[in-house]
């Protein structure tokens, strides 16, 4: 590839300028959708139409989007609006709590690594490098396999098979603060070596944590859909967004809002978390660009 | 070139003796076994002494450890095992899946390139403007798509509305057909390779010799071919390696959607059914390929930029 075009780089400050104000507008509307979100998972018994999985009436079945019914009603005559509502608290659950589980994981392996060194420190290295070697997804649907369909095992699968990243995060971060000065004078302090880590050394990387964990919310929320779109996640009836593609997907001629209601739910949650992501980090990793 | 390739070969080995271990021992306490999952669909029922008579010919009862033993050794000559459901070997259920799914993977990946580098290399060449917006609002939007409904959606569209292209299944393996599964498979992919481009690109353009270049005279379209081009090249060369992970994890969803016959819906099929040795196996398969290729692309480094030359 032969680019030919001149680089405007002399305006380079003005440049960055300008980039940091968009991460701040990426904040903003990240952080919107995101409370959006939340605020729509947390008041859904009040703004939903009607129940989720009890409503079905075949009287109602497959009404196209109206007033009465604004993403229309599925093959039961069930709300679609009412669904998505229901399903925003399946979604947010799964992102939220794998990633608490995930972040639990990779901060205290990669933590301790980082500190303690040597065998302790090959072995979580080895360990990363597999979590790595295997795609996460694939290792999701194994788990899922072995553990039957659910929340729960949604929740399992998806926070054992993402946390190679924190973990890598907070040993790097580890390695680069062990040798600062308030660092060592804990330690002549004779602070022990899990005070050391949790009061002195995690406050201090707690910001790029986060950032990972916001990012890896929306790939945990992607990765729900695709394993209860395969069969594997959140069964029917119950109203998860990846479920109701699932079933949406064999009526995808005849009823076409079924399936595009539903992903239109996952990508404004996703693109908030995203965007909040990216300005948080803006705000919390001055060193990182954007690099995802 | 040639010590290289050995010591990353080497480097692979262990990895790969892990994954083999791990997919044992997820897959040996697995509660239900196949035999008993066959009495539970209650289609058939099985007599007890033939269901005992299944489990000892599968080996089932064996201990623990020689079935992992087993297992092994037949790995070592490449022997996968044999299908719970059909009684066929797995590798010859397998094989013939290999060629779709790579011609899906490989497709995705080349649109992907094709449309993500360049848009990020540019983007990054006018920080600020109106492109380099539009650009990375497309990339974080690309990014945060469901692969399979962005494929339910084009199928809808292209397929069933317009007509134009084929909802589904692999026809006679002609282009037709892999257009819409590979740009399914290939947006999240694109995406995130313009937002590394750029920022990779943004980074070189920074460093120190980029100033010397420019300062000695070098006309700006030589800089960037000469220096930004090869530079940026290494972190987004590391980026389509990794990709292909959450590209072939991805690629199980895609396949399924499309009917697309390849290893991934044989993985998701297996699953159904409980035929833990073709699972094993098209697991084993997908990480050997994913290994493999960060092979490959380490190899690539060392082409491209010469101060990476291991030891």
């Amino acid at each position: 590839m032969s680019q030919s075009t001149p680089a405007s780089v002399t305006a380079d400050i003005a440049a960055k300028r300008r980039f940091r104000l968009k991460g701040g507008l990426s904040l903003w509307v990240g952080g919107a959708l995101v409370g959006i979100a939340l605020a729509v998972a947390i008041t859904a018994p009040l703004i939903a139409i009607t129940d989720p999985v009890m409503s079905a009436n075949l009287m109602n079945a497959e009404i196209p989007p109206c007033w009465e019914f604004p993403f229309g009603t599925d093959a039961q005559g069930r709300d679609i609006y009412s669904r998505i509502v229901y399903g925003s608290r399946i979604s947010l659950t799964v992102g939220v709590v794998s990633q608490i589980v995930n972040s639990l994981i990779g901060v205290s392996l990669g933590l301790s690594a980082g500190y303690w060194g040597g065998l302790w420190d090959d072995f979580v290295s080895g360990l990363t490098n597999l979590m790595l070697a295997i795609p996460s997804l694939i290792f999701a649907l194994a788990i899922m396999a072995i553990l039957g369909p659910g929340l729960v095992s949604l929740v399992i699968a998806l926070g054992l098979t993402n946390w190679s990243y924190s973990c890598r995060l907070a040993r790097a971060q580890v390695l680069s603060l062990k040798s600062q000065g308030y660092v060592q004078a804990a330690r002549i302090l004779g602070y022990g070596d899990l005070r050391i880590m949790f009061t002195q050394l995690l406050p201090n990387m707690l910001g790029p944590l986060i950032v990972i964990a916001t990012l890896g919310m929306g790939g945990a929320i992607l990765s729900e859909a695709a394993l209860s779109f395969l069969g594997l996640g959140i069964r029917p009836p119950f109203p998860s967004w990846g479920s109701m593609l699932s079933e949406a997907r064999d009526q995808i001629n005849t009823v076409p809002w079924l399936s595009v209601f539903p992903g239109l739910a996952i990508f404004f949650t996703v693109l908030g978390l995203n965007l909040l992501g990216d300005g948080l980090r803006d705000i919390l990793d001055p060193q990182t660009t954007t690099r995802r | 070139m040639l010590p290289i390739l050995a010591r990353r070969i080497a480097n692979i080995i262990p990895t790969l003796a892990a994954v083999v271990a791990l997919v044992f021992v997820l897959f040996s306490v697995l509660p239900g076994s196949f035999v008993s999952a066959m009495n539970e669909d209650g289609r058939t029922t099985i007599d007890p002494a033939v269901m005992e008579r299944m489990r000892k010919e599968m080996g089932l009862d064996d201990p623990v450890t020689t079935r992992f033993a087993k297992y092994v050794t037949h790995i070592v000559v490449g022997d996968l095992g044999t299908s719970f459901r059909t009684r066929e070997p797995v590798t010859k259920l397998i094989s013939p899946r290999v060629w779709p799914s790579l011609k899906l993977v490989f497709a995705a990946m080349c649109f992907a390139i094709a449309i993500g580098v360049p848009l990020g290399f540019i983007a990054a060449l006018r920080p600020g403007s109106v492109f380099d917006t539009a650009s990375m609002v497309c990339a974080i939007s690309g990014l945060s798509l469901s692969q399979f409904w962005l494929g339910l959606m084009m199928m809808y569209l292209f397929a069933l509305q317009l007509k134009w292209l084929p909802s589904f299944g692999y026809g006679d393996g002609g282009i037709y057909h892999l257009i819409l599964p590979a740009i399914a498979l290939g947006v999240g992919p694109m995406a995130l390779l313009a937002r590394t481009t750029r920022a990779a690109v943004l980074d070189v353009l920074n460093a120190d010799f980029v100033r010397t270049a420019r300062s000695k005279g070098m006309t700006e379209t030589r800089v960037v071919e000469w220096h930004v081009l090869r530079n940026a090249l290494v972190l987004v060369i590391t980026t389509i390696g990794l990709q292909f992970g959450s590209l072939m994890g991805a690629a199980v969803v895609v396949e399924k959607l499309f009917a697309w016959p390849g290893v991934g819906s044989l993985l998701v099929d297996s699953v159904f059914q409980r035929d833990i040795p073709t699972v094993q196996g098209c697991i084993l398969l997908i990480v050997t390929f994913f290994l493999l290729i960060n092979m490959l692309i380490d190899l690539a480094y060392v082409a491209i930029d010469p101060r990476i030359r291991y030891g």
